[in-house]
């Protein structure tokens, strides 16, 4: 073993480098735990539905486990190299110490379109609960969700502006009362705690695969859409106290969790709606397990879930201003976008610029696009990120074996998950392709424009040497 | 390699950037908007005249389930007929896995160039 403790909070790399005054060391594992499921849980509460619609109920379930698959698979490799690379950016900073700036910049760029279509995606959802809890208190006319899904954003923008402990903690609270929620609706509906009223057998009856076997590849489009956003623990990196402990059990715990939470839900709105109600979330279940609730005939489920699917959108838009914004920041410190960006809050300690940049980026998209097509593109720049991440594991353990440097997690069965994971996002691809490939290619299309942008006239700003912080020996092979 | 110092970017080009950045980002999202090609359409192909649950494949347990949710069998006809069309051309699919490879080949390729700079001027050769 060498003598490169890169797990070590003192040295470089670990810390606020190339800054005056540095993020707040202040989270421990619950925070980011908190941060992956309080992004993520929303997924359960609105948007995985869509993969019903692409291919059915079963192909729903079977999509739902191959992306748990997939999921495990980055939260293994996210958890060795984020363990090393603690730094804010996250996946952003990994690239751009194991592959390079280019790469780190497409990286980067994921990020921060991931999480700012769900952002988007989520304030959408909360101004159709809204609207729809208008309704159910007799407002008679058609409620404007604009000033609504407007108001979310900013509120958690002021929150996110004002300090990173307040805005976890917050998390922390809604994020454990929406897991709560699908556990009480899921204990009370399936006959674990009184009468059960699922139905799934004869719900399922002459629909079990409308679309056949392609259905099934279909559904692996939206089945993302359980975990998507988990990866986002390691965007907090610069700011927990024990990175090399907190990083990878938060990353894990978090992944079981929603394992969980995804096949309970699954599980109960399946046996409760018709699939093909179920699997239209526009003109049908915009908020599924809201409408389970509504279909279970008790008012206090139907007041829990509509609290949880709002707890759920707000912990979530939450955690994606948070990371948007440590990704966003992280590019500016290092001169990848204008260094004005990389600022640090004087008194809050917080990237104050990237997170009102942000802002009027998530309005545009909340207030212009519908919400499948803002899913899809928030999906498609997460689904670039986990094809980067078995490139990247593959460099890490080829550029530094294990005997070069100390990890905080060594993932085993290595380059398995890798391999995997690279499979899974091909046939996603695929699956993204039927129906939405125009949108595919229109993004790649943008990825391939801004990276021509970045490598011919942006980088002439960028210092090499500065590129690489960690207290590492040279790579093998260079 | 002599050590590269980066020149000072002033205030409006800095500026010109972040609006670069920014038509890029929304023209990716809106433009197939505006085109109407992004996103599947699901159609109804074979409407149902005065339908019925039963003319609508439902049986009794389903058509309960849609009553419950305030439908009705005229109300719910375009919810349960519409299909998403998955027929795809061999052509498409092939310009799609180019596309793919090509821009993780290209971002590849240039990232090397970059990083083997970056090395270079960290461990001072």
């Amino acid at each position: 073993m060498a003598d490169f403790d890169i797990t070590s909070q003192k040295m470089d790399g670990m810390g606020p480098h190339g800054t005056k005054v540095g993020l707040l060391r202040v989270l421990g594992p619950a925070h980011v735990w908190a941060l992956g499921v309080g992004i993520v849980l929303v997924g359960e509460y609105m948007g995985w539905n869509f993969s019903v619609g692409k291919g059915g109920a079963y192909a729903a379930l079977i999509a739902c486990w191959f992306a748990g698959i997939l999921y495990s698979c980055v939260a293994m490799i996210d958890s060795e190299v984020t363990s090393t690379v603690a730094s804010a950016g996250g996946q952003y900073t990994q690239a751009k110490h194991i592959i390079g700036p280019l790469m780190a910049f497409n990286v980067g760029l994921y990020l921060v379109f991931a999480y700012t279509m769900l952002e988007a995606a989520n304030a959408i959802t909360a101004g159709y609960l809204i609207s729809v809890v208008a309704s159910m208190t007799g407002y008679a006319a058609e409620l404007d969700q604009r000033p609504f899904i407007i108001l979310v954003i900013m509120f958690l923008a002021w929150l996110n502006y004002r300090g990173v402990l307040a805005t976890l903690t917050f998390n922390l609270v809604i994020t454990a009362v929406a897991f709560s929620a699908i556990i009480i609706l899921f204990l009370s509906t399936s006959g674990v705690l009184g009468g059960g009223i699922m139905e799934h057998a004869a719900l399922f009856e002459g629909h079990e695969l409308p679309y056949g076997w392609i259905g099934v590849l279909a559904a692996m489009h939206f089945g993302l859409w359980y975990y998507l956003g988990i990866e986002g623990t390691t965007q907090a990196a610069e700011e927990v106290r024990s990175p090399a402990r907190a990083l990878p059990f938060g990353t894990l715990a978090g992944i079981m969790t929603l394992l969980i939470a995804a096949t309970l839900t699954w599980y109960v709105c399946s046996g409760i709606l018709p699939w093909e109600y179920l699997g239209d979330g526009v003109d049908g279940a915009v908020a599924p397990l809201f409408d389970a609730a509504r279909l279970s005939g008790s008012n206090a489920l139907v007041w829990l879930l509509g609290f949880g699917t709002l707890f759920a959108t707000l912990a979530s838009a939450n955690g994606c201003i948070n990371d948007a914004s440590r990704a966003w920041f992280a590019m500016g410190r290092d001169k990848y976008l204008p260094g004005w960006f990389g600022a640090v809050h004087p008194r809050y300690r917080t990237p104050y610029r990237a997170i009102v940049f942000l802002v009027p980026i998530a309005l545009i998209f909340a207030l212009g696009a519908p919400l499948d097509q803002v899913i899809t593109f928030s999906i498609l720049s997460g689904l670039l990120g986990y094809t980067f991440m078995p490139l990247n594991i593959i460099l890490f353990r080829r550029k530094w074996p294990l005997d070069t440097i100390k990890r905080g997690y060594e993932h085993p069965f290595h380059p398995i998950p890798a391999i995997t994971l690279l499979t899974l996002c091909g046939v996603t691809f695929f699956a993204v392709f039927l129906g939405y490939g125009t949108q595919l290619v229109a993004m790649i299309g943008f990825y391939i424009v801004v990276s021509l942008w970045f490598h011919f006239w942006r980088y002439r700003f960028v210092n090499r040497g500065a590129q690489f912080t960690m207290p590492w020996p040279k790579p093998r092979g260079y | 390699m002599a050590h590269y110092h980066p020149p000072r970017q002033g205030k409006a080009s800095q500026l010109f950037d972040v609006v670069v950045l920014v038509v890029l980002t929304v023209g990716a999202l809106f433009v197939p908007l505006w085109l109407n090609l992004a996103g599947a359409t699901k159609s109804v192909t074979a409407p149902v005249e005065n339908p019925t649950w039963e003319s609508l494949g439902q049986n009794a347990a389903q058509a309960a389930k849609y009553e419950a949710l305030g439908h009705t069998p005229e109300s719910a006809h375009d919810l349960i007929l519409a299909r998403f069309d998955y027929s795809f051309s061999i052509g498409a699919l092939v310009t799609m896995i180019v596309v793919i490879v090509l821009y993780y080949a290209l971002i590849l390729r240039f990232s090397e160039v970059e990083y083997r700079e970056v090395i270079s001027e960290k461990f001072g050769e």
